[in-house]
């Protein structure tokens, strides 16, 4: 469709789908998954810990199999498709990018909470020099104005990213959210920079907030078959896919291998299908990560609290991506003050 | 019996230390030095009576004789040059800057270990929150496996660590394996921008297979007794969880007060480590 910049989708069934079954995916299914999406033709297809490399541990939950091992598998499987990292500055590090260079990556996604861009300066440089193609993430990008958005996107872009993206991490922005930064984004960083969209579903706008997004100029998008992802999921690639055609979009994408991985490689490996219930809705709605999920959840049937009043509690203090360890403590002391009350 | 003692660097960290020192007895302030005329720590040090020079560490020790031991709190780089000249001049060292050139201490866990080193080096605020709880626990059980994450304010995160936070991590980790005695580390640290800032939090996990709760809870609260002792607003923010063989405690710091806002305890949580190794030096001696 119109546009000089052809739509780029990153498809990340591998990596935000990792939160969805704590971090148990196998070479054989990185192998499986990343070939059909090879085949079907996204620009890249990302891989690893749901908490980017460096992330298996205590805090986000240790991988069955290091990221290493599912880099090499993915790499062996893909002819066309680029291989991307994820790296969070704080959890993983710079020997992280080299080592995942060597792996075969060579899309680096390095992300930061939306407001503190200024510590991946050094981690995009350093990709930048190792090759690979760099993009900045903002996360939780609910949490900052559509002004702050550009402010951030600046920086990442002056440091040496090729693209943005909004990271939806929390499901909570509604359409107009997303035009809105969409907007200011470009205005920063258009010039030279492209900008991408990372939805989730808990508000069920994934979809429709990564149209919208694309129409307001976007031009990279994240998604997972199967809409497999932290939370209520992610935007469904293979319903986005369609949707663009319909749209006038030439993605470049066989809709019909991408819904064949979804259905056959993808469903059955999930613990429960992407769902948006009263679980999963309150991520979006009180504006908690969506990987605080099945932390939660844990948290909830040890201590007998609901999930929804950890989730709000967590949202009122404006927890940030990574702060896993605070699900536990809001718990307890739900539960702590619910026995005084008693 | 006094020890002299003399700050490099008029940044936050720097005027903090200023006005920690004022209230220690073994410790008399004889200078500080910095290298911007215009930087508000020298403006409160020279309101308060001390001798400061705008000039630099070389012209504070040719300004003041007889000094026993320097904090530097500048930055790694500055403190190569500040670590030869003081070398040189046998005047000892306490290091705040990331440098890593002298041996990596957190007070009474392995200070005693290098009380004739020319200097010594804090880590890092990470390091100084969680070492001493991982150390009471590897006194009582093997350590396979020991794991912090640290959550500050985004206010209190300056140029140095957000340049630096895989120095942060890597060094914190390192020194949960060599002074805190775990087989293998790994360190955390994630900033959070929340109006009002939050408390320096801390969280440690511990893996040890012959975890004996009771044990291991006395462990920790000697710990953080003991770091509480000189850091006042170090605590246990909630009972610590064990569960098989991991133990979870999280520990949060609110600063004094004294020149940084409370909430910035991993600043604060530097400067009281940084004090009480003097003190100790002076403690020294006084028994000499």
């Amino acid at each position: 469709m119109t546009g000089e910049r052809p739509i780029r989708l990153v498809d990340a069934t591998l990596r935000d789908g990792s939160h969805a079954i704590r971090h148990r995916f196998t070479p054989e299914q990185v192998t499986r998954i990343a070939s059909r999406l090879d085949e079907a033709g996204v620009y890249a297809v990302g891989v690893g810990h749901g908490d980017g490399v460096g992330g298996s541990s205590y805090q986000y939950g240790f991988a069955l199999h290091p990221d290493e091992e599912l880099h090499a598998a993915a790499a062996a499987a893909v002819s066309r498709a680029k291989l991307a990292v994820t790296m969070i500055p704080g959890i993983g590090t710079k020997e992280h990018l080299h080592r995942a260079r060597d792996f075969g990556c060579s899309l680096a996604r390095i992300a930061t909470h939306c407001t503190e861009a200024d510590i991946a300066e050094q981690h995009i440089a350093l990709a930048r020099e190792l090759g690979f193609e760099v993009h900045g993430d903002l996360m939780m990008s609910h949490m900052q104005t559509p002004e702050g958005m550009g402010e951030q996107a600046r920086i990442m872009v002056d440091a040496g990213a090729q693209g943005v993206y909004i990271m939806d991490s929390a499901g909570a922005l509604t359409v107009g959210d997303v035009r809105a930064r969409v907007a200011a984004m470009l205005a920063a960083i258009g010039d030279i920079a492209e900008v991408g969209m990372h939805a989730h579903n808990n508000l069920s706008l994934a979809v429709a907030n990564s149209v919208a997004a694309i129409e307001e100029g976007a031009t990279l998008v994240d998604a997972c078959l199967a809409g497999l992802g932290a939370g209520a999921g992610n935007c469904q690639t293979e319903v986005l896919v369609a949707v663009l055609e319909r749209l006038g979009y030439d993605t470049g994408i066989d809709l019909w291998t991408l819904q064949d991985a979804a259905d056959s490689d993808v469903r059955p490996l999930m613990v429960q299908p992407p769902t948006i219930d009263r679980d999963t809705l309150t991520l979006g709605y009180a504006g908690v990560p969506s990987s605080f999920l099945l932390h939660a959840r844990r948290a909830s049937d040890a201590l007998g609290v609901d999930t929804r009043d950890i989730l709000v509690e967590l949202g009122r203090r404006r927890v940030v991506g990574g702060q896993e360890d605070v699900i536990l403590d809001v718990a307890s002391g739900l539960a702590g003050a619910s026995e005084r009350s008693t | 019996m006094q020890i002299s003692v003399a700050i490099v660097g008029s940044g936050n960290i720097g005027t903090d230390l200023l006005y920690k020192i004022s209230r220690k007895p073994t410790l008399r302030l004889v200078g500080v030095a910095g290298i911007d005329p215009a930087s508000d720590g020298l403006a409160r040090a020279r309101d308060l009576g001390y001798v400061v020079t705008p000039d630099g560490l070389e012209a504070l020790l040719d300004l003041v004789p007889g000094i026993d031991l320097v904090f530097d709190a500048t930055s790694a780089s500055a403190h190569l040059a500040h670590a030869r000249l003081l070398r040189e001049r046998g005047i000892r060292c306490v290091d705040l800057t990331p440098a890593a050139l002298g041996p990596s201490v957190v007070p009474e866990v392995n200070l005693s270990e290098h009380l004739d080193t020319p200097e010594v080096s804090l880590i890092t605020c990470g390091a100084q929150a969680t070492v001493p709880i991982v150390a009471a626990l590897a006194a009582e059980f093997p350590i396979p496996y020991a794991e912090m994450v640290s959550t500050v304010a985004s206010r209190s995160a300056g140029p140095g660590t957000r340049q630096n936070i895989d120095e942060f991590t890597i060094a914190t980790a390192r020194s949960l394996e060599e002074v805190g005695g775990a087989e293998s580390g790994k360190a955390i640290i994630v900033l959070n921008p929340a109006d009002p800032p939050i408390l320096m939090r801390n969280t440690v996990y511990v893996r040890s297979p012959d975890l004996e709760r009771d044990r291991a809870l006395a462990a920790v609260g000697r710990a953080v007794e003991t770091v509480s002792r000189y850091v006042p607003g170090y605590r246990l923010a909630s009972e610590p969880l064990v569960e098989d063989d991991r133990i979870a405690v999280i520990v949060e710091v609110e600063g004094a007060g004294d020149y940084l806002p409370t909430y910035a305890g991993n600043l604060d949580i530097m400067t009281s480590a940084a004090i009480r190794v003097a003190e100790v030096q002076a403690e020294r001696l006084a028994t000499a």
